[in-house]
């Protein structure tokens, strides 16, 4: 075969290859980003039931409480200006505590319950998830240093 | 004093760094012997520099100078010898010196060993090193000095984060920064062959062994980094496609990408412009991994912010490097000479595929991590990319990469018969098929990627074992003949196939861990039993156990077969007082083709405890993979090939000489 032949292959190949890796990108694009709300964005904006996406902000105070299960949490997030409940069935992080910033992913049900699928607070006791400190600040509630 | 030596070294380097990456190249250039011949001198001294101020942190460190910031902001008087010794490249600083130490080693070993290279390809080789050494240490020195002193003293440290406090995650970032560095010298390779213009078998012949090491130095440092996740964060899940996951994989990939196409430099004279970008892009992925990790960008764009001046420099560095080069490549390749024809069927055509389907995986990850960042950058919208995006995206693109990988290696150089390849991997179809259907069997159809994995997996395994078998002609030669040819096949043959086949128990592994596993989540009280793949586990309660810098809440589990006490497992929670913490010690133990996983956690002030029970099956088959792979890489490195180098100017007077030897042994 002639270079000029073989190169025009490989090149076809090569579009052929980043063709694909495009399309499915794109096509996973479509349903697999998560988006991070705060608990003012779940009031106003409308999210639906089959929409996943990660609720972050402080567990509020004196809002954590067990089901008559055991293992299901229920507790409150909150970004000082509104709170979405949560439930959450499994065992919590180890740093998961009231007054703590915490991120749960998952879907609104239709009572406003978030059900959480996942709950990251994996940090030490001084972080603060930086989505978190942006929703404090964007709520005008911010009271700590600039991280 | 010893922070003085250590600063004092580190400026020195720097000194050393800027005059070993300019004069030998203008001398080079110029040809100006006294030029060139700083280069191996200033690669020695620069390694002996860091070296000293390396030990001299790690001085600082078990002694536990809180005089220094750096030590008093990451360690403590009570921490066991081995994380004081860690906590030096746990940190930002102390992992940067790491880094330029191992890449001034890496120019160390080409001025002390790189005797029989091309004396003008190594004097560039030295001195692009020392530029990309120049890069670091001024981030190094004037923007994260390790050695800055704190004043008053504290008494006391502030500790490392508790997570990081295990042996499995103490050797992880070394290995890993040996992965991302050693690719450093592919690039320096390449940089300086475009400035020669010329790559040949002989260059191909310098990097690849080079690249390999820095392969399997990476290979491992993932794994470790994998396995760790595994024990340490208590729900068993081993890759989380995590950004910072994802930069160390997207080297990995492309790194993997070379170590191919420098096979068909080597062999071929073919894809040589195409070796040279991939060296440059591997390197180039090393850099940002390495850079958006250290920075915190990867957590939110913000954070980038916080130290501007570090994050302006990292940012027109990584400008400065990856386009330089890339501008060079632009410049220089078109005057590579292109070399060997071959059609597109044929063992080069399918190291072609490979490559081609490894950088569009490596563009899928790249997408994926980088987008969010984009997006945040220009909407300050937040999202994130899971693991669903890349179960779409990267999965497909794997699969027909492991269908041919079983067969490209059987495939003769130029043209190949495809027919007559497939004719030989009869029996890995048929054991292919087999397993298919007792899969089929044992779980029917759900999930239909367990079958697809399995059947890729198989695949994978049978075509490596066939692969020697058919270069030793074993069965069809007495079997001594066969072990003989064995031992005499070139030892790169056999790295191949143990890695191949390591790929294919790594994704054994894979499949059985993510397709039947089982969980079982409930609150127990001592006395109470759960079952599990036919054990049952009876939980003991728990009780109070003091470690050396924290305090431990420790379960019991006893695991019964058939009623009879097989093994006893004792999971525990772990309370750090510095910095103040909690982490969660899993129990795993190896049962039934699997890992039982148990984890305790918090009580229901009821007497009873949440638990959690997995059993993970043929989750080991990953690590077992993942260490064949690594083993696969070292095997091949012993090839007497790759051991000699680059073929000598006087050939004639060696090869005989070596001749007898190759065929005794």
């Amino acid at each position: 075969m002639r270079p000029k032949r073989r190169r025009l292959y490989f090149v076809l190949a090569g579009m052929a290859a980043l063709g694909l890796a495009v399309a499915l990108t794109l096509f996973a694009f479509e349903d697999n980003l998560v988006f991070f709300s705060s608990p003012t964005d779940v009031h106003t904006k409308n999210i639906g039931p089959d929409r996943k996406f990660r609720l972050g902000g402080l567990v509020e105070e004196e809002s954590v409480g067990k089901s008559n299960d055991g293992l299901t949490t229920t507790f409150r997030v909150t970004d000082l200006s509104n709170t979405v409940p949560v439930a959450y069935t499994g065992i919590l992080p180890d740093l998961f505590r009231e007054g703590q910033g915490v991120v749960a992913e998952g879907r609104l049900g239709a009572d406003g319950v978030f059900i959480a699928e996942s709950v990251l607070a994996k940090h030490d006791e001084n972080y603060l998830p930086p989505e978190v400190a942006e929703a404090l600040k964007k709520s005008g509630q911010w009271k700590g240093a600039t991280p | 004093m010893i922070a003085e030596l250590g600063h004092f070294a580190i400026v020195l380097a720097l000194a050393v760094a800027i005059v070993q990456g300019t004069l030998p190249l203008v001398g080079a250039q110029r040809g100006i012997e006294s030029l060139t011949a700083i280069a191996r001198p200033a690669a020695i001294m620069q390694f002996l520099l860091l070296a000293l101020a390396f030990i001299a942190l790690t001085l600082a460190f078990t002694g536990s100078d809180f005089s220094v910031l750096n030590v008093w902001q990451n360690s403590h008087t009570q921490k066991p010898l081995l994380y004081k010794i860690s906590g030096v490249w746990g940190n930002h600083e102390g992992s940067l010196l790491l880094w330029v130490m191992i890449l001034a080693a890496f120019g160390f070993g080409v001025a002390t060993m790189g005797n029989n290279l091309p004396p003008s390809l190594r004097t560039r080789v030295i001195a692009i090193q020392g530029l990309i050494g120049v890069g670091f240490l001024l981030l190094l020195v004037f923007l994260s000095n390790p050695f800055e002193r704190v004043f008053p003293v504290p008494a006391q440290g502030n500790g490392l984060n508790p997570l990081l406090q295990d042996p499995g995650l103490a050797f992880h970032p070394p290995f890993l920064y040996l992965g991302y560095v050693g690719f450093s010298i592919a690039f320096s390779f390449a940089v300086a062959a475009l400035i020669e213009g010329k790559v040949d078998a002989a260059w191909a012949r310098w990097v690849r062994p080079w690249t390999l090491a820095a392969w399997v130095a990476l290979t491992i440092g993932i794994a470790m980094g994998s396995w760790w996740a595994y024990y340490e964060l208590g729900w068993g899940g081993w890759w989380f496609w995590d950004p910072v996951e994802n930069a160390s994989f997207m080297p990995w990939l492309l790194g993997t990408a070379l170590l191919h196409s420098a096979i068909v430099v080597e062999k071929r004279d073919a894809l040589k412009t195409w070796t040279v970008l991939l060296a440059i892009l591997t390197f180039s992925f090393s850099l940002l991994g390495t850079f958006i990790v250290r920075s915190g960008v990867l957590n939110s764009v913000h954070s980038f912010a916080t130290d501007p001046g570090r994050g302006v420099y990292i940012l027109a560095f990584l400008v400065v490097a990856i386009g330089g080069s890339l501008a060079l490549y632009a410049w220089r390749a078109p005057a590579l000479k292109s070399g060997g024809v071959f059609a597109p069927i044929s063992r080069e055509g399918s190291l072609v595929l490979n490559n081609l389907l490894l950088i569009a995986a490596t563009a899928t990850v790249f997408i994926g991590t980088m987008y969010p960042l984009f997006l945040d950058a220009m909407t300050g919208e937040k999202v994130t990319v899971g693991p669903p995006f890349f179960n779409a995206t990267f999965v497909p693109l794997m699969v027909p990469l492991l269908a041919v990988m079983a067969i490209g290696p059987m495939m003769p150089w130029k043209r190949a018969d495809l027919a007559g390849t497939l004719a030989r991997m009869k029996v890995a179809a048929a054991v292919t098929v087999a397993v298919a259907l007792l899969t089929l069997y044992l779980s029917g159809f759900d999930p239909i990627l367990a079958v697809l994995g399995m059947v890729l997996g198989t695949w994978l395994v049978a075509g490596a074992a066939i692969d020697i078998g058919e270069r030793t002609r074993l069965f069809r030669i007495p079997w001594r003949d066969a072990l003989r040819r064995g031992r005499n096949l070139p030892r790169s043959a056999w790295g191949g196939a143990i890695a191949h086949a390591g790929m294919g128990v790594a994704i054994l592994g894979i499949t059985g861990s993510l397709s039947w596993e089982i969980e079982r989540l409930q609150i127990m009280r001592p006395g109470d039993r759960v079952g599990i793949a036919g054990y049952e586990l009876e939980f003991g309660g728990v009780a109070p156990v003091a470690g050396p810098n924290y305090d431990a809440v420790r379960g019991t589990f006893r695991v019964y077969r058939d009623d009879e006490l097989v093994e006893v497992m004792t999971p525990e929670t772990r309370r750090f007082t510095q910095p103040s913490m909690v982490t969660t010690e899993a129990a795993i133990r190896p049962r039934n083709f699997g890992d039982l996983y148990a984890v305790v956690g918090e009580s229901n002030g009821d007497g009873g405890f949440a638990t959690r029970i997995y059993h993970k099956p043929m989750i080991n088959w990953l690590w077992i993979g993942s260490i064949m792979m690594a083993l696969g890489g070292l095997v091949s490195l012993t090839d007497r090939r790759l051991r000699i180098g680059a073929p000598r100017r006087r050939t004639a007077e060696t090869k005989p000489a070596l001749r007898p030897q190759q065929q005794t042994t």
